[in-house]
């Protein structure tokens, strides 16, 4: 059977990232050609609240469309960390916003940090783009996706004027999340 | 050229199914989990000389919806389970009424508000007996964001062949999942318009069984008036309460579909040649299924799927026979149990059939399913 990579991005509703992962299935699967899904589930809150999506991403056909064993798990609060950190492959890898995320979830996992929000906010200049330096960390520690695709997905998803932010945005979590795993 | 692609939503493949198959009009009261499929279709219905109304209430859209059917126009209405049961009483009046018109149900929990955001398969028994009295139904469950562009279209195409209203129904999952999609040129798949009489306004009745099991339907405004009821009726359409006719129109109405099962079902079999155990499933829960097989069948295990495409009428002269070649049937849906009573019904007792079924809002997965096929070895 095909090789499924799967991914899960995880946070506060309102945060986007079920936009990452619509960005992330876009590139790869409209840009790169692999089969690739994106799926959520949110509660029934507009704002706040835990939410999460889902990105699995195989060269087969999906037939199960959530994730089954998570190979990369990315939480940007306290309460997204505490109910959706699990399901995480043995040496799969856990990304953690260093300010919101205080109490480590447990397990046979690699944790890592970033300060996402805070690199949004100072060093992008907006915390609205904080997942799309998301993104870009978790597309820089996998290789899951090309960083040209990722890019160029993040690229045909932003209105004209909010390009360059969301490019830097990108490539400040892409080099960052590389920094990580070297 | 190469072919449009995009990662759409099971609710957005649907409404550019909808705009493939020919409709022109939507009206609704959005609800989740199916609001996508409004909201693309107030955005697409327009630019093609559409109309898309959000109704006062889910009874007026579907009132709507039959009204805008009967002057020609191909109809859509898309709400969940809560909405499908305040449509039930116009479902029937598009039953006896014989107008073409498409339902789409994305199911969550119930009864009643349930769970908004969450998926559920709890409304598949009332895709045929929701509205009362005797009557045939149709009613397609796809299970990908692909399937459910075709199989919308498949429902207009039944809609209008057979006169009747059609249900499509998907689950939350399928509904908000994203997944590629390739669009279908214009004329790539089949697509069905009704028959319009030949015979000139005077002479026109729009219940004539002479005319055939499905007697031609005229647009209203193009010339041709007649009466529509809720009552039983003669062949001009008014009512009648004498018998042989109220026999005759009963029975042909549920006849138009029963006869016809050969060109309305659609299925599909897994590994099931050689199959010892067969799950039987359909729609976002037949993916975890599928996924069930190739894991068991890695171990050695001979176990097929059965996937209905048309759920309503039930595909049961398939699964009788799969009945006879298998030890066992597991049931997989997210209820407590609806389909596995048909299916028990078509096995005859010649298998042991169980039901796996789940209603906390989550999915069934495959690690589930796989576990009951190993309890029934």
């Amino acid at each position: 059977m095909s090789q499924r990579y799967e991914l899960r991005f995880s946070g506060a509703g309102g945060q986007g990232l079920i936009t990452a992962g619509i960005i992330l299935a876009e590139a790869a699967s409209i840009i790169e050609g692999k089969r690739a899904e994106q799926s959520q589930s949110y509660g029934p809150e507009a704002r706040g609240g835990a939410s999460k999506s889902e990105v699995i991403i195989s060269d087969g056909p999906i037939d199960y469309p959530k994730a089954t064993i998570v190979d990369i798990c990315l939480a940007m609060t306290q309460e997204a960390a505490d109910k959706y950190a699990n399901g995480i492959k043995e040496g799969g890898l856990l990304l953690l916003d260093a300010d919101f995320v205080k109490n480590t979830p447990q397990g046979n996992f690699k944790v890592y940090r970033l300060p996402i929000m805070r690199m949004a906010k100072e060093d992008v200049g907006r915390e609205i783009v904080a997942n799309v330096v998301a993104l870009g960390a978790v597309v820089g520690m996998t290789g899951v996706v090309s960083r040209d695709a990722a890019e160029q997905a993040v690229l045909r998803k932003v209105p004209e004027a909010f390009k360059d932010l969301n490019k830097k945005a990108f490539n400040l979590g892409y080099e960052k999340g590389k920094e990580l795993l070297n | 050229m190469a072919k449009k692609v995009a990662l759409l939503q099971g609710n957005q493949a649907c409404a550019a199914g909808a705009v493939y198959a020919g409709c022109t009009f939507f009206a609704g009261y959005p609800i989740t989990p199916s609001t996508e499929v409004a909201e693309e279709l107030s955005n697409d219905l327009p630019k093609i000389g559409g109309k898309f109304i959000q109704m006062e209430d889910e009874i007026a859209a579907m009132a709507a919806v039959i009204g805008a059917s009967l002057t020609g126009s191909k109809s859509i209405t898309a709400t969940s389970g809560p909405g499908v049961s305040l449509k039930q009483e116009l479902i029937g009046y598009a039953c006896i009424a014989e107008v073409p018109c498409v339902i789409i149900n994305v199911m969550r929990g119930g009864p009643s508000t349930g769970m908004p955001t969450g998926p559920g398969q709890s409304d598949v028994m009332q895709a045929m007996w929701g509205t009362h009295g005797d009557h045939a139904a149709i009613a397609l469950v796809p299970s990908t964001v692909q399937e459910i562009f075709t199989e919308t279209v498949r429902a207009f195409n039944l809609a209008e062949k057979y006169r009747m209203p059609v249900q499509v129904l998907f689950d939350e999952i399928v509904g908000h999942m994203r997944e590629r999609i390739v669009f279908p040129e214009p004329g790539e798949l089949e697509v069905i318009n009704r028959t319009a009489p030949t015979v000139s306004p005077a002479e026109y009745k729009p219940y004539d069984a002479t005319k055939g099991q499905v007697p031609p339907l005229a647009s209203f405004g193009s010339g041709y008036k007649f009466h529509v009821t809720g009552l039983n009726k003669a062949a001009d359409g008014f009512p009648t309460t004498k018998a042989e006719y109220v026999d005759a129109e009963e029975r042909r109405q549920v006849n138009k579909v029963m006869d016809n099962v050969a060109d309305i079902e659609s299925n599909e079999e897994y590994l099931t040649e050689d199959a010892e155990v067969l799950i039987w499933s359909y729609g976002s829960t037949a993916r975890s299924a599928r996924y069930a097989v190739n894991e068991l069948r890695k171990q050695g295990i001979k176990v097929g799927l059965f996937r209905p495409v048309t759920l309503w009428p039930f595909p049961e002269k398939r699964t009788s026979e799969l009945a006879k070649q298998c030890k066992a049937i597991v049931v997989a849906e997210m209820n407590l149990g609806q389909m596995v009573y048909e299916v028990e019904r078509a096995a005859k007792g010649n298998c042991v059939v169980v039901h796996e079924g789940r209603v906390d809002g989550e999915p069934i997965n495959p690690g589930q399913i796989a576990a009951k096929v190993k309890e029934v070895m």
